[in-house]
């Protein structure tokens, strides 16, 4: 450990969550993340874990359900149309408040759409998705690094709210490889244990793991009780990150790849003296809603910069609150934007002239 | 510093594995760096290529649209990548395979005959190895000696035999430049 | 003074939510007298389906999970991948089983996962009000095969113990009926089979339980169970379909 090593983002991620402790993955084929699986069959084996291809994404999806009931920290991942598949089992994951992660390397759609780099299940990740009223912690890294480290805490914050975790990546992150470190290791066994989990009513009371509330007083209790946990999130687990906004007077707001991106494109507005700065969410729900409309107050406009026909930009204007125009620049289908579009972009708003 | 380098060719003519070898040289040496196989469109027409960025910071984009390297193991990459060299960058040919002219005079153009020298070392597989040590010569990014050192540790083991010929294959490219 | 009928330990006192002459009841009991009788009440961890029997969760006093419409057979892998040394059930029912988690019960079985399950056929989708289902007779009239099933467009009652078996994957199949005493008392046998096959780490094993659904087959109980005999029995015979040494 604290060696840096070369490393794609899919392989990466996989191995951050067998450091985190994670022994259990259940999956089926889809591109672009199957390196990520390939990478579980060979190493779990190793370290007494479980690599199981499922059936189906929708039989995948509940072996994780019956996998985190049992007490076990698990994983699967998936691109666009087979996470769609997975949001049965996800709903009741979330619904039976049992702590999961989940890797979504979106790509284009709807459908079966393509399979290059998208942000396009974006809506699908931060409102829910599946059915019923929940919502996943949301987590965005934009390098292979980060992917690593939010990986790491997913299943830290999956179990501590009892609630599925969604990694969201796209093909990039998932392909590239950039230097990685791993900066701890957990042993699954010194993790503490779940009382809530099923392993057999030894000496105790039986466990039940259950969506199930035919009274609707009681699911309407339920509910309550899964908001307050998500407004407890809201409270503590956002994420973000801030770069050039002292003197910003034009912000982009962009997330992983796109924020990579965006992070070129600030450089050369800058050599045009365009003052542009980026607030870069990290947690998409959690979404950075505070910081955004702070810089309401401060800089003159906003562009969203995703590739997707505009989802996150009704996220911004909320937090935005009418106070400034906020812009919107997409890309979608596969199509990766250049910073050179995003430049021509910001001269045509004219952000920085007051 | 920062450089970007896109590296083009058949599929098979190992352009994925010189670009993993130099990005992870690159960190050896304590740079930024990152490594992008093709994806997108452009995998259409038979090239593979990969984007390999080295920085002495924070890398944004790992994607290039300007790179101020391109090095092009045949016609089509020739074709497609040449176009997008920086102004002043520079672009390496393999002119074993490459006829054709660079129809441009604001960038540098050297021609290596990487598939030659590869089959004069009995193994035309390291033509990528050639042109690799050709633009090590030319541009002091990473060291030729840090590069060779990385062989053991990017190629698999059980081609660990084939070290010694790679890395000839390295200096005979570098010494067409020097 | 010696005890010759009890209540089992591995049943909860809440009373069953079944309609008069159901036969889950009956099949709750002996699954639960099963455990009882094999002592592993604290090894064991069920999974509850979607349908009739969606309640089990709450009958049965072991670890239990509810799962989704068919994927009992999934939750159950995850379960017992994470727990090799528990014994895993699954109790489902033919809409369940049969139709909707027909690709996780085949493959299930097809990985030889150490699980059983117990498939309750009545023929008939139960809680939703008495639709057709998969394995609904030939000519049976259903809400949803109002003219009786016609095999042109409803296709033919599907067999899955006989399907199930062909697997190289499952070690013990089963099909039972609890239309009278005597087919009650083979029945837990079976059960009982089923389970030990676990216990042995043998393989996948299934025990397909014939039941009667007198409300939705409009008729009375004494009624249903006679229909059970006269018409289901002969499309699913009885036997042991497999059985690994």
């Amino acid at each position: 450990m604290g060696e840096k090593i070369l490393m794609k983002g899919n392989e990466a991620i996989a191995e951050a969550a067998i450091k985190a402790g994670c022994r259990y993955f259940f999956g089926y084929p889809i591109t672009p993340q199957n390196a990520l699986p390939e990478y579980m069959s060979r190493r779990l084996p190793e370290v007494g874990g479980v690599f199981l291809q499922a059936e189906s994404e929708v039989a995948a999806s509940n072996m994780v359900y019956g996998a985190a009931g049992a007490g076990a920290r698990v994983l699967t991942s998936s691109s666009s149309p087979g996470i769609s598949l997975k949001m049965e089992g996800i709903s009741y994951i979330a619904g039976a408040e049992l702590p999961a992660v989940i890797v979504n390397m979106m790509r284009g759609g709807p459908g079966l759409g393509g399979i290059q780099p998208s942000q396009s299940d974006y809506f699908q990740a931060t409102k829910g998705g599946g059915h019923g009223d929940y919502r996943l912690v949301v987590l965005a890294p934009s390098s292979v690094q980060e992917a690593v480290d939010l990986t790491m805490e997913a299943f830290e914050i999956a179990d501590r709210y009892r609630n599925p975790v969604m990694i969201v990546g796209d093909g990039i992150i998932g392909q590239m490889m950039e230097p990685v470190e791993f900066k701890k290791e957990i042993d699954p066994a010194d993790l503490p244990k779940k009382d809530w989990a099923t392993d057999g009513a030894k000496g105790r009371e039986k466990n039940v793991i259950n969506s199930l509330f035919l009274d609707p007083r009681e699911l309407e209790k339920h509910n309550l009780k899964l908001k307050a946990k998500y407004d407890k999130m809201k409270e503590k687990e956002v994420r973000y990150e801030t770069y050039k906004m002292d003197d910003a007077e034009l912000v982009i707001v962009a997330y992983g790849t796109t924020a990579r991106i965006a992070l070129s494109a600030i450089e050369l507005a800058r050599e045009k003296g365009i003052k542009v700065g980026l607030i870069r969410p990290i947690s998409l729900f959690p979404f950075p809603e505070k910081i955004i409309a702070e810089a309401a107050g401060k800089v003159n406009s906003f562009l969203v910069v995703e590739m997707s026909a505009g989802q996150m930009v009704e996220d911004v204007r909320l937090a935005v609150n009418g106070k400034k125009e906020v812009y919107f620049y997409g890309r979608t289908g596969g199509m990766v934007p250049s910073p050179e579009e995003i430049v021509e972009e910001i001269v045509k708003i004219g952000g920085a002239i007051k | 510093m920062k450089e970007e380098i896109i590296m083009a060719g058949f599929g098979g003519q190992g352009v994925m594995s010189m670009g993993k070898l130099l990005a992870y040289a690159g960190m050896k040496e304590g740079d930024e760096v990152s490594w992008m196989p093709s994806y997108g469109p452009e995998m259409r027409g038979g090239t593979a290529n990969c984007t390999v960025i080295i920085s002495s910071e924070k890398i944004p984009s790992p994607l290039s649209s300007r790179p101020d390297t391109v090095m092009v193991m045949n016609l089509p990459s020739l074709e497609k990548f040449a176009p997008m060299v920086k102004e002043g960058g520079t672009i390496l040919i393999n002119s074993s395979l490459i006829a054709k002219e660079v129809e441009r005079d604001d960038i540098e153009v050297i021609k290596v005959p990487a598939n030659e020298i590869a089959n004069e070392l009995g193994n035309s597989r390291v033509a990528n190895m050639v042109m690799l040590g050709a633009y090590l010569a030319r541009k002091n990014i990473v060291k030729l000696d840090t590069v060779k050192k990385s062989l053991k540790d990017v190629l698999p083991e059980r081609r660990h035999d084939l070290i010694p010929i790679n890395e000839e294959a390295l200096d005979r490219g570098a010494a067409l430049v020097k | 003074m010696k005890l010759v009928a009890g209540y089992p330990d591995s049943l909860t006192e809440k009373p069953f939510h079944y309609c008069p002459g159901c036969t889950h009841g009956i099949i709750h009991r002996l699954v639960a007298e099963v455990i009882d009788e094999l002592g592993i009440r604290e090894e064991t961890i069920g999974v509850a389906p979607v349908g009739c029997s969606v309640l089990a969760y709450e009958y049965f006093d072991v670890d239990m999970f509810e799962a989704s419409h068919g994927r009992a057979p999934a939750v159950a892998t995850g379960v017992k991948r994470v727990h090799p040394d528990k014994i895993v059930f699954t109790y489902q029912g033919d809409g369940d089983l049969a139709s909707i988690g027909t690709a996780e019960i085949i493959h299930a079985a097809n990985r030889g996962e150490k699980i059983t399950t117990i498939f309750v056929n009545n023929a008939i989708y139960g809680m939703t009000g008495g639709q057709m289902a998969p394995t609904t007779l030939v000519g049976q009239k259903t809400t949803t095969s109002p003219f009786g099933r016609d095999t042109n467009t409803a296709g033919h009652p599907i067999k899955i113990s006989e399907m199930l078996s062909v697997l190289d994957g499952s070690a013990y199949i089963a099909r039972v009926s609890v239309h009278d005493p005597k087919h009650i008392r083979q029945a837990k046998k079976a059960i009982k089979k089923a389970f030990q096959v676990q216990i042995e780490g043998k393989g996948f094993a299934l025990v397909e339980v014939l039941s009667a659904c007198p409300t939705n087959w409009g008729m009375a109980p004494v009624e249903a169970v006679k229909w059970l005999a006269d018409n289901m029995v002969p499309t699913y015979p009885l036997g042991e379909f497999k059985e690994v040494e």
